[in-house]
């Protein structure tokens, strides 16, 4: 039997196809873009292709993140807060606490040993403390967003990020870039303050270890030191923090689709 | 020639300069002799003195016919050349009541701040609130979605009062309205009814501003956003008053810098007289 998931974020859609042992046997990731059907559509076809099978394959496919309704061929929607915790439960079963940043919003999930979502908060009104917010300090400094965490590492004398509004972050890096502050330093300030930020969500839901980085974001080494040195201790990190919420998507198509005892579905039916 | 008082607003946009001539009464009600503005940039000592220049240039004056000169806005703390500094709370309560008698609360709406005033009858601050911490229901909104909808910025204004059906813009956060905005062209919408949407959404934020000093008529607005008969419409029927803007609106806080300036001044010749 083979599923998939399918998490349309704000920024990136990504896709994971699994079998019924729990193997992943392919992955997709497209920038969501406008068209957030398209995108979907997209991925999907990119993870069918990568596992070398065809959409007819899959049986039962799992919609999730903040476009997941865009999911025209899904079976079953399922909130992001939800796949974050199954997925990160799945692969750090040690995980209590989930700190999840994407594209355009941050979350803190406290969940149960399995994966069962205790509580959560999340920032999804103003694009402060988010992958956005980052993305905007590159567009302003002209640095790759890969770049940012790598080069925010080497500062020596941070500098204090005083906005919280990102649009005002904007002006400020460049008053400070106008009086040649060097940009490791403004840098490493934008990353602490992401990271302020994150720690009030956090300290909502309330932390308990071990604690579990997942999102684009979490790929950034500098918001891991900068969330780490706040915490006090080590986050669990995945190369594949940004298919996380996918997998969880996945994990849940193959517990429904067990329980329906779904038989694959010819495509063309599904999407008429 | 009467005195010559030089008001400098230092925005986080735009720096204005006012020059003001103190009239035969001396009662600093005079004319104004000059009105510049400069993109304020990173450097905000750098704006102020070209924005004063300017006004120099237009009234056909030295600067050492100047005989004061008051700093207010944003960056005011850093207008090497000012003899006092004002808040904006102050000079733009002060330019709104020369401009308008009879304004009993000012709205100032600038590129990154927007403030509420309630003024007593004598035109003194009474009590304010600001908001100097979101760009939601500044002109940074405005800013933002006129880039995403390739817009140039005089244009939304106009192009919003021809809108039949408004879309709602439900972000608040300037940053995630950018994105909200896109989705919209995307699903064919008409630019103007998205831009109508934004002119509403921001109204909404500033009402929220006013309320908590009170409406009371006449309400004056001032600031940059004067310029854009889109959002004054909008916010006249969010209010359901009339809002008192005229071309000098810009310049209120100027206005009020240089009248208080005059103050100063002849306190000051009290003084050295007595």
């Amino acid at each position: 039997m083979i599923v998939a998931g399918v998490d349309v974020g704000s920024t990136a859609t990504k896709a994971v196809v699994m079998d019924e042992n729990l193997r992943v046997l392919g992955r997709g990731l497209v920038p969501t873009g406008a068209n957030v059907t398209r995108a979907a559509e997209r991925v999907f076809a990119v993870a069918i292709a990568e596992a070398g099978l065809n959409d007819c394959d899959v049986s039962y496919i799992v919609g999730t993140g903040y476009g997941r309704y865009k999911v025209s061929f899904g079976h079953a929607q399922i909130t992001e807060i939800s796949c974050h915790a199954r997925g990160a439960a799945f692969l750090f079963p040690e995980t209590r606490t989930i700190v999840d940043i994407g594209g355009q919003d941050t979350k803190a999930i406290r969940i149960a040993a399995g994966g069962e979502v205790l509580d959560f908060s999340m920032n999804d009104k103003c694009a402060a403390g988010t992958g956005r917010f980052l993305e905007s300090a590159a567009q302003v400094m002209g640095i790759e967003l890969e770049e940012l965490g790598p080069l925010s590492l080497a500062s020596r004398l941070p500098l204090k990020i005083t906005n919280v509004c990102t649009v005002f972050v904007e002006t400020e890096i460049m008053s400070h870039l106008a009086r040649g502050k060097k940009p490791e330093d403004i840098l490493r300030g934008v990353h602490n303050s992401i990271a302020s930020r994150t720690m009030a969500l956090l300290r909502r839901v309330g932390i308990e270890e071990a604690v579990t980085f997942t999102g684009g974001v979490a790929r950034n080494g500098g918001i891991v030191e900068a969330l780490e040195e706040r915490l006090g201790v080590k986050l669990r990190l995945s190369p594949d923090s940004q298919f996380i919420g996918a997998l969880g998507a996945a994990l849940f198509a193959l517990e429904r689709s067990n329980a329906l005892g779904t038989q694959p579905l010819h495509a063309a039916e599904q999407r008429g | 020639m009467g005195r010559i008082v030089a008001g400098i607003d230092v925005g986080s946009r735009m720096t204005k300069a006012l020059l003001l001539e103190e009239d035969g009464a001396g009662t600093g009600f005079g004319a104004i002799l000059a009105r510049a503005s400069t993109v304020t940039g990173a450097w905000f000592a750098r704006a102020a003195e070209t924005a004063f220049a300017q006004a120099l240039a237009q009234a056909g004056l030295a600067r050492e016919q100047v005989a004061y000169v008051v700093s207010t806005g944003y960056g005011r703390t850093q207008v090497p050349f000012r003899d006092l500094q004002l808040t904006e709370i102050t000079s733009h309560a002060t330019g709104a009541v020369r401009l308008f008698p009879l304004t009993r609360t000012v709205l100032d709406v600038g590129a990154q701040n927007a403030r509420a005033i309630q003024v007593t009858e004598e035109g003194r601050v009474k009590s304010f609130r600001m908001n100097d911490k979101c760009a939601s229901g500044t002109g940074r909104f405005l800013e933002r979605v006129a880039r995403a909808l390739e817009v140039e910025l005089d244009e939304i204004g106009p192009l919003s009062l021809r809108s039949r059906e408004p879309r709602q813009i439900s972000s608040i956060c300037a940053v995630l309205a950018e994105s909200e905005v896109i989705n919209l062209v995307t699903q064919d919408a008409p630019i103007e009814d998205i831009l109508r949407g934004t002119h509403l959404s921001i109204s909404e934020r500033l009402m929220g501003l006013v309320r908590q000093v009170g409406v009371r008529p006449e309400v004056t607005l001032t600031g940059g956003v004067t310029k854009n008969p889109g959002l004054v419409k909008a916010l006249e029927e969010r209010l359901g008053l009339p809002l008192n803007v005229c071309a000098d609106s810009e310049y209120a806080g100027t206005l009020g810098a240089a009248l208080l300036g005059f103050v100063r001044l002849r306190k000051k010749e009290k003084e050295t007289a007595a």
